[in-house]
C-alpha cells in the first residue's frame, strides 16, 4: 500500500487554492486553518470547483453529506479529509 | 432594538404612494419616457410592479409582456391576463421558444445534463436545487441537478463544475432573451423597462445579470418579499397570484425559489435578514422567532455570504477612470498621513 504523504497533499491543495481562487496571489498569505468561507475565498461555484479538483486528483467521490466545512473549509481540513479518504 | 415577528409590517398605503411618486418622477422626470413595459409572469413581484406602474402612470401607459417558452407553466399566462384585466393595462404575448432554440438554449443545457445522466432526453423534466436548509447545518451552497420521467421517478446528483456552469449559462439565455424582448417593446414606444426584482432577489443575487436584472428602474428592489405580499394585498392583486408558490419559471420541472436558491422560507429568511441588518443579537432573534441561536447564526452567515459573493452581479461595468480615481485617492491619503 502506498504511503499517504500529508505534506505533499497540503502543498498541492495550497497550490490549487492559490492558483484557482487567488489568481496566483501568493501575498494573500492564506493560513492553513483559515476558513475559505469566512475569508471569502470561495463561493458556491468555487465549492464545485474544489470538489471536482479533489475527486479527479485523488480519484474518489465526495458524497453530498461530506460537503461540509469540517471536510472542505480550509487547507488543513481539506488535507485531513483527503488523507482519511485515500489512506 | 425591538425585534419581533411584526418587524417587517409596513404601512402599505403610504409605501404605495411613495413608490408611485418615485416611479412617475424616474420615468417622466429623469428618463423623459412616457410609459412602462413590465414582463409579467403571473408571479407576485411582477404583478405588484405592474399594478404600481398602472397606478403611478395610468393603465394606458403600461404594457405587460408575457414571454413564455415551451417549458413555462401554463398557469402563468392565465394569471397574467387576469392581472392585466384587473388593473386595466394592455398585455401582449411574445413567445420566446423559437428564439431560445435559435440560441441553442435547450440543446446546450441538455447536452450538459446528459453528461451526468446519459438517459436524460425527451420525456424527462429537469430542475436544479440546493440540497439543504440554510439553518439546519453548516454546509456549503452547492447545486444538484434532478431529472424526472413521466412515471414520476426522479434522480438527483451534485453537478460537476463544468456541467453546472454550462447548465446555468444556457438557462440564463431565457432571462436575457426576455430582457431583449422587453427593450424591443419599450423602445418601440419610447417607454421604460421596469424591473420586478425584490430585495431578496436583488441583494442575494437571485437574478441574471443583463437578464431579469437589466432594467431602467427597479421600484421594489428595496422591499423584502414579505413586504411585497403586503403591497399585493393592499393593491388588490388577485388572490390566485398571492397564494401561488414562487417558482423560478426557468426549468421544466416545477421548482420553488426556496429549493432552488434561498434554502429557507421567506417569512423566516426576511425576518432573520432584517434582524442581521439591524444588528439584533442572535439570541434575541432566536427567542422572537422560536429558533435556536445556532440556526440564527447560520442564517446570518449564509445571507451575508450570499450578498458578498454576488456583488459582481450588481456592479456596473467597470471603467478605467474609476480605477484611476481610486488610485489617486489612496495616493492622497498616503501623502496626508
Amino acid at each position: 500500500m502506498a504511503t499517504v504523504d500529508e505534506k505533499s497533499i497540503k502543498e498541492k491543495v495550497r497550490s490549487f487554492i492559490t492558483e484557482t481562487f487567488l489568481i496566483g496571489d501568493e501575498k494573500s498569505k492564506l493560513k492553513d486553518g483559515d476558513s475559505f468561507m469566512h475569508k471569502g475565498v470561495i463561493d458556491s461555484t468555487g465549492v464545485l470547483e474544489l470538489a471536482s479538483f479533489v475527486e479527479s486528483e485523488y480519484n474518489f467521490s465526495i458524497d453530498d453529506n461530506e460537503m461540509i466545512p469540517d471536510n472542505l473549509d480550509s487547507i488543513e481540513n481539506l488535507t485531513k479529509f483527503i488523507v482519511r479518504k485515500i489512506g | 432594538m425591538k425585534f419581533s415577528k411584526e418587524s417587517l409590517k409596513i404601512n402599505a398605503a403610504k409605501v404605495t404612494d411613495e413608490l408611485c411618486e418615485v416611479i412617475l418622477h424616474q420615468i417622466r422626470g429623469i428618463m423623459k419616457k412616457s410609459g412602462a413595459v413590465v414582463g409579467v409572469s403571473g408571479g407576485i413581484d411582477s404583478s405588484v410592479t405592474a399594478a404600481l406602474c398602472a397606478r403611478a402612470l395610468g393603465p394606458q401607459r403600461v404594457m405587460g409582456v408575457m414571454m413564455p417558452e415551451k417549458e413555462s407553466s401554463g398557469e402563468s399566462k392565465i394569471l397574467a391576463e387576469k392581472l392585466a384585466k384587473k388593473f386595466g393595462f394592455e398585455v401582449i404575448l411574445d413567445e420566446i421558444t423559437g428564439g431560445l432554440a435559435g440560441m441553442k438554449c435547450y440543446e446546450r443545457r441538455d447536452e450538459a445534463i446528459k453528461r451526468v445522466f446519459p438517459e436524460y432526453g425527451p420525456g424527462w423534466l429537469t430542475k436544479i436545487t440546493i440540497p439543504s436548509k440554510i439553518t439546519e447545518k453548516d454546509t456549503f451552497n452547492f447545486f444538484n441537478v434532478t431529472i424526472e420521467n413521466e412515471a414520476g421517478e426522479s434522480k438527483s446528483k451534485r453537478m460537476p463544475l463544468d456541467v453546472y456552469l454550462q447548465v446555468v449559462a444556457a438557462s440564463n439565455l431565457k432571462q436575457r432573451l426576455r430582457m431583449t424582448t422587453l427593450y424591443y417593446h419599450a423602445e418601440k414606444r419610447n417607454w421604460a423597462v421596469v424591473g420586478t426584482g425584490n430585495k431578496d432577489e436583488h441583494m442575494q443575487g437571485f437574478f441574471v445579470k443583463y437578464g431579469d436584472g437589466g432594467a431602467d428602474l427597479k421600484p421594489i428592489a428595496h422591499l423584502f418579499k414579505v413586504q411585497v405580499y403586503q403591497l399585493a394585498e393592499y393593491l388588490g392583486v388577485p388572490d390566485e397570484i398571492i397564494r401561488r408558490t414562487p417558482t423560478t419559471d426557468t426549468y421544466s420541472a416545477e421548482v420553488t425559489q426556496e429549493e432552488f436558491f434561498f434554502g429557507l422560507d421567506f417569512e423566516h429568511m426576511d425576518l432573520l435578514w432584517f434582524a442581521m441588518e439591524n444588528k439584533v443579537p442572535a439570541k434575541q432573534a432566536a427567542k422572537a422567532l422560536g429558533m435556536t441561536v445556532e440556526q440564527v447564526e447560520r442564517a446570518y452567515f449564509n445571507i451575508d455570504r450570499k450578498i458578498k459573493a454576488t456583488e459582481y452581479l450588481r456592479m456596473e461595468p467597470l471603467e478605467v477612470k474609476a480605477a484611476r480615481k481610486k488610485a489617486a485617492s489612496s495616493k492622497g491619503k498616503k501623502k496626508s498621513m
